[in-house]
């Protein structure tokens, strides 16, 4: 089936051998205390590609060091402006150096070392403006849809996001995998109830079990934090088990067999369909997994993810820095109310009988459509949302990839 | 996960194993709707997204939605009855204080 996707995508070619489909700068804080000086940097930008991303806490965290080096280093960024406040503890020379060594332009500013606020941010500013000259300079190669990553999530849910958005972005995920790209779904929170239809679906016996029990890692850790899965609103809008809410969420990965378990900052070693665990390990330490949506999204950013779909009954508005977002709205009357903030309307599956299969190949198409530089609703309203919290994680377990 | 539309234009059927399906729209107590080539009245009002059996469930059968398991039917459930917390049980936890909901 290798031979159905004729589309052609250009796009950066990076030194690790992964390719772009945006060239993006990053002007990225390594303390909340340097962030308003990187917000300031970027403002004379606005419509370029030029993001704010960054970590706001003064103690280090492994985990929100090693999102930070994947972040500077994915395939969509051309270039990275770090901005410090010069006391702060995280390791910035480490992050500068591994940015370095994959040839983008780096230059790390230090406000206490720079006269201030204002003369930070007007060599900020003139580091931008030569970064995005010498970004434009850099020659695009093909890319075959097959080299994708793409990730899914949604959020903002109600009860028609199980029966038009998540489904229709599984068949979409489907055809995606069919052409040797990589997909990856996350929440094991939300598909507590369906692990065993889920562990149904890997290729080996072992990630069977595991999948069992990331999901059981997940129920433990959310009951700790006194987070019931299971709502009143969910039986109002017609759910009746968790299992029945959870396969809604589970829709999304569509139907292909999952070839692995992974967790932010790894990238999956091949095409196909991965489970993404961003559940912490060990005691609860820094609360909750995830505080939003943008944390999750972010997350499948870490993993290589050029593209994320994101499926919403309610009406979510968010996209992300780094990669762009795809809007599913479920629902065919909050696509009405805001029409602006959606790439597709699944919605329609209920109000016009529209075949789920023509949701899902829109779906594809406006995938592959983003990737050759058509922008989504959320990039041209400008929405760049970013947030990075601490977090503890362990090493991913034996078998948990082929 | 295959979606297939039955005849009738008010119920989705997520896949063909399926033993239940889902309201399109909402639906009056009294109107009346097509299943499987037989007509059903409701007898209650539903929202949209609630379930109905487009085939009789027998006590403790396993009720399909997605083609997946979603718990088992805590009695006898006839075609066109509406599937919900008080005739469908989970088989992995037991979800509590949900009573009040029962419509």
């Amino acid at each position: 089936m290798n031979n159905i996707a004729t589309e052609v995508i250009s796009a950066w070619p990076r030194s690790d051998g992964r390719k772009g489909i945006r060239n993006t700068v990053l002007v990225a804080y390594l303390v909340e205390c340097a962030h308003h000086v990187a917000r300031q940097i970027v403002r004379p930008f606005e419509g370029d590609d030029v993001h704010v991303i960054g970590f706001p806490g003064c103690f280090p965290n492994d985990y929100a060091q090693k999102m930070m080096e994947n972040l500077c280093t994915h395939p969509n960024v051309g270039a990275v402006l770090l901005v410090s406040l010069g006391c702060e503890n995280f390791r910035k020379k480490q992050l500068q150096a591994l940015i370095e060594t994959t040839g983008r332009p780096v230059e790390l500013l230090t406000i206490q070392k720079s006269g201030g606020t204002n003369t930070s941010v007007e060599s900020g500013r003139q580091w931008v403006q030569n970064a995005l000259l010498s970004l434009s300079e850099l020659p695009k190669v093909k890319m075959h849809p097959s080299e994708l990553v793409i990730g899914t999530i949604c959020g903002g849910s109600d009860a028609t996001s199980g029966i038009t958005g998540n489904p229709a972005a599984g068949l979409a995920f489907d055809k995606l995998i069919e052409i040797g790209a990589t997909c990856i779904f996350e929440e094991t929170g939300e598909l507590i109830g369906c692990e065993h239809v889920m562990a149904e679906r890997a290729i080996t016996p072992e990630l069977a079990n595991n999948i069992v029990k990331t999901v059981q890692k997940a129920e433990t850790y959310y009951a700790a934090m006194g987070y019931g899965s299971f709502s009143q609103g969910n039986a109002e809008g017609g759910l009746s088990t968790i299992e029945e809410k959870s396969l809604g969420a589970y829709a999304k990965s569509g139907s292909s067999q999952i070839s692995g378990i992974i967790k932010p900052c790894i990238q999956p070693p091949k095409g196909g369909l991965y489970l993404l665990d961003v559940v912490p390990d060990g005691a609860p330490k820094f609360g909750f997994p995830n505080i939003n949506d943008n944390a999750e999204i972010i997350e499948l950013i870490s993993c290589g993810a050029h593209a994320v779909i994101f499926v919403t009954g309610r009406g979510s508005v968010v996209g992300s820095a780094i990669s762009p977002v795809l809007k599913i709205c479920a629902n065919a009357n909050t696509y009405k109310n805001m029409p602006d903030d959606m790439d597709v309307n699944a919605g329609r599956i209920l109000s016009e009988n529209t075949p789920l299969d023509e949701v899902g190949n829109e779906i594809y198409d406006k995938i592959i459509n983003l990737c050759q530089g058509q922008r989504t609703a959320s990039e041209k309203l400008g929405h760049q949302e970013f947030v990075l919290t601490y977090k503890t994680l362990d090493p991913i377990g034996p078998n948990c990839l082929a | 996960m295959k979606h297939t539309d039955t005849t009738s234009i008010n119920l989705l059927i997520l896949n063909p194993a399926d033993n239940v399906a889902i309201l399109k729209r909402a639906v009056k107590e009294g109107s009346s709707n097509m299943i499987q080539d037989e007509q059903f009245i409701f007898s209650k009002s539903l929202d949209m997204g609630h379930k109905i059996a487009i085939r009789p469930i027998k006590i403790g059968e396993t009720i399909l939605k997605y083609g997946a398991s979603i718990g088992f039917a805590a009695q006898n459930i006839a075609t066109g009855e509406h599937v919900h917390i008080h005739n469908l049980t989970s088989r992995y936890t037991i979800v509590e204080n949900m009573e009040a909901t029962q419509k």
